[in-house]
């Protein structure tokens, strides 16, 4: 579904991103793993077009969008989940997914309704500012704002961040009814437990370069890559 | 001089509401002002220019309808249209094509439109003073607690708070003003749920440069159409969104009423040093609230 090739992307005049290669096929879930400023959020913002490589290409659904506009790979079914959430605080949580609501022609799509019935919490909050919401809440309506675009790849930029236990819990049960839903998920993770738990494969990327690629089990087995790219 | 004689309540009342149908142009100007520079997040200097040229289109319709009331409604509502259709094609032509690009850019550009304004007013209309008598159901004046208070400006004080709710609904109510609000902010993360922003941008300029045109056209009936009055406007449109808090429409309202009112107040008390007054108010609210009045979205 996704097909990362060779991306090498840059801050201004900061190189970030050394010839990156992924792959992303339906249904999976892969986790993307490593330290502070390995370049994971990097990594999702160059395949979301917030962050054009310069060279390399991104294919998604067998189409190049190398370079293409936000919105565009946005209406082609990506959906983005930023680390640092980034709700529309002015907006209320309502007005949040009514922005960004985008109806497809499925029986089994997602709109307002059926996300409130997913992350229930939101329902009771719906008429509330989105500055004012506690952070669980506030990743609740990133991934429900994401969830209305009707994505078919989900880019999950840290979801659990910073968050108390009992709400990773839930989002890890939720990220999980997500896939079973048939949704695609690019993980970026910090929190190994969950990035583990959650993934089919795996990356561990380290200084903007892939160390490591392969099946989940065969990464915790792994002891030596995992003590040299992660803190264990 | 003795105030007791010059100064009567009736005269205080007169004042404050010429002063507030002064402050319904301001209101107009400058909210569009301010809309544009919240949510595109640039001064568009040229501002001044629509108002102008807003004026003198709704000069040249009326004419052209040989000054009759209809001609003086069409000339009202198409003079801004005008303006809107104008800076649609900027916006669209040359304009949108400068967003990624840094702000001084998009500042100098603005800069150029105001000067190209300014030259095609000149060329088209010459520079002469025009002015326009307002149709006759506007002209005189009514009796207001015994005092005669000019008609024309009873019309233009129903039209401020018409704009202020038009624009409320715009903004609180309608997709495109939640989506600008959004866009205001973090304008990535509007294009990355599929909004096009650009042409958020557009409409929310096309609306700013609508309002600029509605004032001129608006002012139009009640004061000289010349050269030089896009520098005024210009320079009172800034003030006012900067002692508003930047971006925030309706500071554009509070400072506009400040600004207004001051103004008239300041010429009942000291004819003559009239203008000093609503800058010594906004140099004291910047004292005060160096941010401005209400939350900048800056
Ligand atoms: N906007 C920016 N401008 C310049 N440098 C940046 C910017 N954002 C990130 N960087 C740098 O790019 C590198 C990679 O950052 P990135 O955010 O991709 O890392 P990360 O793996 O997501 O880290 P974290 O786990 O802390 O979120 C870091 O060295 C960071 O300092
Ligand atoms: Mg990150």
């Amino acid at each position: 579904m996704l097909q990362v090739d060779g991306i090498q992307s840059f801050y201004g005049s900061s190189h970030i991103l050394f010839g990156l290669s992924l792959t992303v096929n339906r249904g999976e879930i892969v986790c993307l793993l490593g330290r502070n400023g390995a370049g994971k959020s990097t990594t999702m913002k160059s395949i979301m077009g917030l962050v054009p490589p310069r060279q390399g290409s991104i294919r998604f659904k067998d189409e190049n969008i190398t370079g293409q506009k936000p919105y565009l790979i946005a209406r082609m079914g990506m959906g983005f989940v930023p680390d640092d959430r980034r709700v529309f605080f002015d907006l209320t949580v309502d007005e949040n997914l009514e922005i960004s609501e985008r109806r497809i022609e499925k029986s089994d799509s997602w709109n307002r309704d059926r996300v409130y019935d997913f992350f229930q919490p939101l329902k009771h909050i719906r008429s509330r500012k989105a500055g004012l919401l506690s952070g669980g809440e506030q990743q609740m309506l990133t991934i429900a704002r994401a969830l209305v675009t009707n994505p078919e790849l989900l880019l999950l930029d840290e979801p659990t961040e910073g968050l108390a236990p009992m709400i990773v819990d839930m989002l890890e049960h939720r990220i999980r009814a997500l896939r079973d839903a048939g949704l695609t998920i690019l993980l970026a993770e910090q929190n190994q437990k969950t990035a583990l738990g959650l993934s089919d494969r795996g990356y561990i990327l380290d200084n903007g370069v892939i160390r490591y690629q392969g099946a989940i089990k065969d990464l915790q087995e792994n002891e030596e890559v995992m003590r040299k790219y992660l803190l264990v | 001089m003795d105030f007791s004689t010059t100064i009567t309540f009736n005269g205080l009342i007169q004042q404050f509401i010429v002063g507030l149908s002064r402050t319904t142009i301001l209101f107009i100007v400058s909210s569009g002002l301010s809309l544009v520079l919240g949510v595109l997040r640039i001064p568009n200097v040229a501002h001044g220019s629509l108002y102008m040229l807003g004026a003198f289109l709704c000069y040249s319709v009326a004419t052209l309808f040989g000054n009759s009331p209809i001609g003086f409604w069409f000339a009202i509502l198409l003079a801004p249209i005008g303006v809107a259709i104008i800076s649609l094609a900027t916006e669209r032509g040359l304009f949108c094509h400068l967003y990624d690009r840094e702000h001084l850019m998009l500042l100098l550009f603005t800069f150029a439109l105001m000067l190209i304004f300014h030259d095609a007013v000149k060329l088209i209309w010459g520079s002469e003073y025009r002015s326009l008598t307002p149709p006759v159901i506007f002209q005189g004046s009514l009796p207001i607690l015994g005092m005669p208070f000019p008609k024309y400006n009873l019309f233009l004080l129903s039209i401020g708070p018409i704009v202020a709710v038009g624009l409320w609904f715009l903004t609180q109510r309608t997709k495109i003003g939640k989506i600008a609000r959004a866009a205001a902010v973090d304008r990535d993360m509007v294009g990355a749920v599929g909004i096009n922003v650009s042409w958020v941008f557009a409409s929310v300029f096309v609306i700013g440069c609508f309002l600029a045109g509605l004032g001129g056209a608006l002012v139009a009936p009640t004061q000289n159409i010349t050269q030089g009055m896009d520098h005024t406007i210009i320079m009172e449109a800034f003030l006012i969104v900067i002692i508003g808090g930047l971006g925030n429409v309706w500071g554009a309202l509070l400072g506009a009423l400040i600004f207004g009112l001051t103004d008239s107040m300041g010429i009942m008390i000291l004819p003559q040093f009239s203008i000093v007054f609503p800058y010594a108010a906004v140099v004291i609210v910047l004292i005060f609230r160096p941010k401005g009045l209400l939350r900048a979205t800056w």
